[in-house]
């Protein structure tokens, strides 16, 4: 038992720097782009008025990403590394259920729970 | 100041922010908020939007790393995964209901803890076994490196190492921060684990936990993509060679010079949030 849990943990380690390292270098493209497009000074952020409404969903993220919009491109980078620690968590489920550890199973399941209601709660 | 430069000031920043925060163990956010906010006049809620998306950045990069380490615990992890994403979710929900000027007063008590914290770092051996019988249930035990062999440890108080995770969670969430250092108070001195387990298994949890607010905040629109873009990538490639220089480095004059970098920042949030510049 003790070696399955060690390659659930190398396995959980492995998807997050794969995930990180990806979304680093969307991040990373994007803003490039973005940079080499823009000019002028930067915008005013000293005051909060959201962001634009339309990068609130994701179809319109990936739509702007898959047409090389830059700031769409940043945000689908970070949507990325949010589903990164979402994904260990996943992971969590899978594996001790294969462990046949069902505390943990259900432990796993209540956190991813947690985790998806705060994309599916607004405001 | 064109956006290239501006945005190249952040990154510069955010790398000695990410490099500092983990020589010291506190994290790059703790640092990042109020320098963007004080330095750059950036409104609070983007300035804890894009610290939050570093959060995830640094801790799962970070993670990665120490995994292979076997010092993490990945049980208690998740079971105290359980209050920090709840606590998050009620974090991330209050950033709307409380004043800037508030969560600008918040801050900067957390920043003066972090700095007593980070100054008084025991490694207390946990002479254990007081017998928990929920941490058995719960099976919160493991086993770790030392040398020549291995050494068990069981967590003591579970309940109210499960409270502080829930307040440290709400921290988080309130002000975009890792709020390693309430993680590790609960794990290293009221849980009893190992202080190699409990920093370890806490940057573990950071991510998870910072996710779970990530999820309220894009809906609220404190993610600027462009600004968080620049401090992303700085504090992640700043805290990976802040890990590296750690394994060598003598680190003591170093975390003087950082605990009195966070005082000052401390006060100055207090400082803007008592008089309502924030």
């Amino acid at each position: 038992m003790p070696a399955t849990d060690q390659r659930l943990e190398v396995a959980m380690g492995q998807m997050l720097r794969i995930g990180v390292t990806v979304a680093a270098l969307v991040v990373l493209a994007g803003g490039v782009l973005y940079l080499f497009h823009a000019s002028g000074p930067p915008p005013d952020y000293s005051h909060f008025h959201g962001a634009p409404a339309a990068q609130e969903h994701v179809g319109s993220i990936f739509a702007g990403a898959l047409r090389s919009e830059s700031k769409s491109l940043i945000e689908f980078g970070i949507l990325l590394l949010i589903a990164t620690p979402i994904c260990r968590v996943l992971f969590g489920v899978v594996g001790f259920s294969l462990l046949q550890d069902w505390l943990y199973t259900g432990v796993s399941a209540i956190v991813l729970t947690v985790l998806l209601l705060s994309f599916f709660t607004r405001r | 100041m064109n956006t290239l430069s501006f945005s190249l000031a952040i990154c510069v920043t955010s790398m000695l922010a990410g490099f500092l925060g983990a020589l010291t163990g506190l994290g790059g956010g703790v640092v990042i908020v109020p320098v963007l906010c004080l330095l750059f006049k950036i409104d609070l809620h983007y300035a804890i939007g894009a610290s939050l998306v570093s959060v995830i950045a640094t801790s799962s990069g970070a993670a990665a790393a120490y995994v292979r380490d076997g010092y993490s615990n990945i049980r208690i992890g998740m079971f105290l995964e359980v209050a920090t994403t709840l606590g998050a979710l009620l974090g991330a929900y209050l950033v709307a209901k409380i004043s800037a000027n508030w969560i600008g007063v918040l801050f900067g008590v957390v920043l003066l803890y972090s700095a007593w914290a980070s100054m008084h770092q025991s490694a207390a051996v946990p002479k254990n076994v007081q017998k928990d019988a929920l941490a058995a249930r719960l099976n919160l035990r493991g086993s770790y490196p030392v040398q020549g062999g291995k050494e068990d440890y069981i967590a003591e108080h579970v309940p109210t190492g499960f409270g502080i995770m829930f307040v440290a969670g709400t921290l988080s969430g309130l002000l975009g921060i890792g709020s390693g250092a309430v993680k590790v108070l609960a794990m290293d001195q009221v849980m009893k684990l190992p202080f190699k387990v409990s920093t370890t298994t806490s940057n573990f949890m950071i991510g998870v936990t910072a996710a779970a607010s990530a999820g309220v905040y894009l809906s609220r629109g404190y993610i600027l993509p462009e600004l968080a873009m620049p401090v992303m990538l700085g504090v992640l490639v700043g805290s990976l060679a802040g890990s590296r220089v750690l394994i060598r480095a003598e680190v003591r004059t170093l975390r003087w010079v950082f605990a009195v970098v966070i005082v000052a920042l401390g006060a100055e949030m207090m400082f803007n949030g008592f008089t309502g510049r924030l």
